[in-house]
């Protein structure tokens, strides 16, 4: 038995952990799955515990690991166990980039089609799901079917449509998935051209970037939640879009891929580092650094990952871990977001990275986060006093306001409060009570939001 | 599945009716328990009591027949999904005088108090332990710390149950599942009404308020109020002569 988490490092439970290297593995694995059943996991990335199984088995697929791409067309053919960091680190200096990627590279192609991940481009290019061609899964009862976005393809015919959107955004609970197919785009140079800008509260962040936003391919905005008062919600907007090669200096290679040395985070940080005042000090410090200017130019690593530049990072929130706590509401009820704002404003709620991001058009994806509104995502030490409640009270404004929360980073909802954020969850139930009639896939995610 | 911020969703209660018992369960559902199972002597076919907006299944237990135990630890695993929390808080505190005149009384009473507890014990740590997570919370006592003239087969009962539960916390180790063994000193309520209530009394709320701060934390002992454990790790060490001594 293995304890294992997810990246925030909170509830820890064990399982037997075994590590296939082929979808005949898996199908093996799936057959003979244990009663308490099998979930998959890829590096971990969740925040909260869905790529955990209390008592059952869990499937690392990361040993899923080839791919190829067809470069006439651009069509990647990846393994699920590929992290995004393998495929950009060979195919940026071919001049290829993955439609989407999130604020972190070491995520897998299979974590990125169960979650359904967005990135800094989804008010104008959508969500990993919306770039799927297929996707090949091991479903309950060991089959391997290739399905796809509409209902007329795949190789089972007419249903195809209804398992593909349940699987993106499904949190790996139709089965394990074993292969994805997605078009990567094309990129002249590794390098973004980046504009910055500060606004002096949330009014003018939300205007500017509902006004200005569409310019850019790549947004998002940093929010200093601990400012208060008139600068309540004052952000630092980075925004960009892949450089052309007539954009760099002369003599630069365009598409080099460096993603720079990496720091490793210290091993041990006490409980409470993480506090007012260093917080405050650090957005004090980031708000002033980040100067305004335009047509920086930027390396993918930085501008995308900037905290994959240290290893580990997630350890500096102590033994008691941290959670993520990301909500969506639509356009409209922009005062649900003000209100949430200026509520972890005035309790001082410490949150290391704040980010606020225009969503566009979601997928199809039963389960699926992301839709047309804004997303706020922070990260709250795990020990804080009167956190449950407080997340308890966001969830219910959340949920009036037509939005949801992003399961991929949930570890601490109520199964009401999930079934009250997504209206297709009956829905997508149908799909999988068909495909796994035993429940065979399972997660800890999936027991305490009763999936 | 408890959460990351240590809410849980279900608890079974074994000794449906105790005020401690109830108390810890109420406390649970303000924290964000959805189901909860209540196990007492000839409790089901009855009306559940309310406890917030939780789901309240009532099951039949007998903590006198332990060959019923695992029975009723699958059926609430069936009514509730895994169980996250499993408190068993049956037991009856009798008087020393009663049962030096009877001592068959006596030994039923510690066929409850210690046996009964073995056998649901035992029985809800092997579907912990498939489980992989969730707490066993053991009601110990103070007066099975040391046991003492006044009450000495209540006590002794409680200081078999002690020792078993923190055997069968070790022996849980590394498998994910967890005993939590909690020993309040004297507790002003039914069990004990019309007696005079021992220095560093606690009240069935207080009792409760430590077990869930020690559900959180994840304490393996609770003392109740905290400041007993360092009483006793001073009375523990009184010589007999003067440990014999003790007026109650």
């Amino acid at each position: 038995m293995t304890f294992l988490t997810g990246w925030g490092r909170t509830a820890p439970t064990p399982a037997r952990l075994t590590r296939p290297r082929s979808a005949e593995e898996i199908a093996e694995l799936v057959r003979r799955a244990p009663a308490r059943g099998v979930a998959a996991r890829g590096l971990g990335r969740s925040y909260g515990d869905a790529a955990q199984n209390a008592g059952g088995l869990v499937c690392d697929c990361t040993g899923l690991d080839t791919w190829s791409i067809d470069e006439t067309t651009g069509l990647v053919t990846a393994g699920a166990g590929v992290s995004l960091h393998d495929l950009m680190a060979a195919l940026v200096p071919r001049g290829w980039f993955v439609p989407v990627t999130p604020g972190t590279r070491h995520v897998t192609v299979g974590g990125a089609v169960a979650a359904d991940v967005h990135g800094k481009n989804h008010h104008v290019d959508s969500s990993f799901g919306a770039h799927l061609r297929s996707l090949t899964l091991v479903t309950a009862s060991g089959e391997t079917r290739t399905v796809t976005p509409d209902r007329s393809g795949g190789d089972d015919g007419g249903d195809g449509g209804d398992l593909f959107w349940a699987t993106v955004g499904g949190m790996g609970l139709t089965g394990v998935i074993t292969e994805a197919v997605f078009r990567c785009v094309p990129i002249e140079t590794s390098r973004v051209r980046v504009d910055v800008e500060r606004t002096r509260d949330l009014d003018q962040t939300l205007e500017t970037m509902a006004a200005t936003d569409d310019r850019y391919r790549y947004t998002v905005a940093w929010i200093d939640l601990l400012a208060r008062g008139g600068r309540m919600g004052r952000s630092v907007l980075t925004r960009g879009d892949h450089a052309a090669r007539d954009e760099l200096p002369r003599g630069a290679d365009p598409l080099a891929f460096n993603p720079g040395p990496v720091l490793k985070a210290p091993p041990w940080a006490p409980n409470g580092l993480l506090n007012p005042v260093t917080v405050r000090a650090f957005n004090e410090a980031w708000y002033a650094k980040s100067r305004p200017a335009t047509g920086l130019i930027q390396g993918i690593a930085p501008f995308f990952h900037p905290l994959d530049g240290v290893d580990g990072w997630n350890r500096v929130y102590g033994s008691r871990g941290f959670v993520q706590y990301q909500f969506a509401v639509p356009f409209g009820q922009e005062a649900t977001l003000r209100r949430i704002v200026a509520r972890l404003s005035a309790e001082g709620v410490v949150s290391f990275l704040t980010v606020l991001k225009r969503f566009g058009p979601g997928t199809p994806g039963m389960l699926s986060f992301p839709i047309p509104g804004w997303t706020l995502a922070l990260d709250i030490p795990a020990g804080r006093r009167g956190l449950a409640r407080l997340l308890r009270g966001f969830d219910d404004q959340v949920a009036e306001a037509g939005g949801r929360i992003y399961l991929a980073k949930d570890s601490r909802t109520s199964a009401a409060t999930v079934a009250a954020m997504y209206p297709r969850l009956d829905e997508w139930r149908r799909v999988r009570d068909e495909v796994d009639p035993a429940g065979v896939f399972r997660s800890d995610l999936a027991r305490r939001l009763l999936l | 599945m408890r959460n990351a911020l240590g809410s849980v969703d279900t608890v079974l209660l074994l000794g449906g009716r105790s005020e401690i018992g109830l108390a810890i369960v109420e406390r649970l559902v303000r924290d964000g328990a959805r189901r909860v199972v209540l196990a007492a002597r000839g409790a089901a076919g009855g009306t559940p009591p309310v406890i917030g907006d939780a789901e309240v299944h009532l099951v039949d237990f007998d903590a006198a027949r332990p060959e019923t135990h695992g029975e009723v630890i699958e059926t609430a695993a069936k009514l509730v999904g895994d169980l996250d929390v499993v408190i068993p808080a049956f037991g009856v505190l009798g008087s020393q005088a009663a049962y030096d005149a009877d001592p068959v009384a006596a030994a039923e009473a510690v066929a409850v108090n210690y046996g009964g507890h073995v056998s649901a014990g035992l029985s809800a740590a092997r579907r912990l332990r498939e489980q992989g997570h969730g707490t066993l919370v053991v009601l110990s006592s103070v007066a099975g710390v040391r046991v003492r003239r006044a009450n000495f087969v209540y006590g002794s009962a409680k200081a078999g149950l002690d020792g078993f539960a923190q055997g069968l916390g070790d022996a849980l180790h590394g498998s994910g599942a967890r005993v939590m063994v909690v020993r309040p000193g004297f507790v002003v309520g039914r069990m004990t009404e019309g007696m005079s209530p021992a220095p560093m009394s606690s009240t069935p709320g207080e009792v409760a308020d430590a077990v869930i701060a020690g559900l959180r934390s994840g304490a393996e002992t609770v003392w109740v109020p905290g400041r007993l454990r360092w009483v006793f790790a001073v009375t523990r060490l009184l010589p007999r002569a003067i440990w014999r001594r003790m007026p109650r």
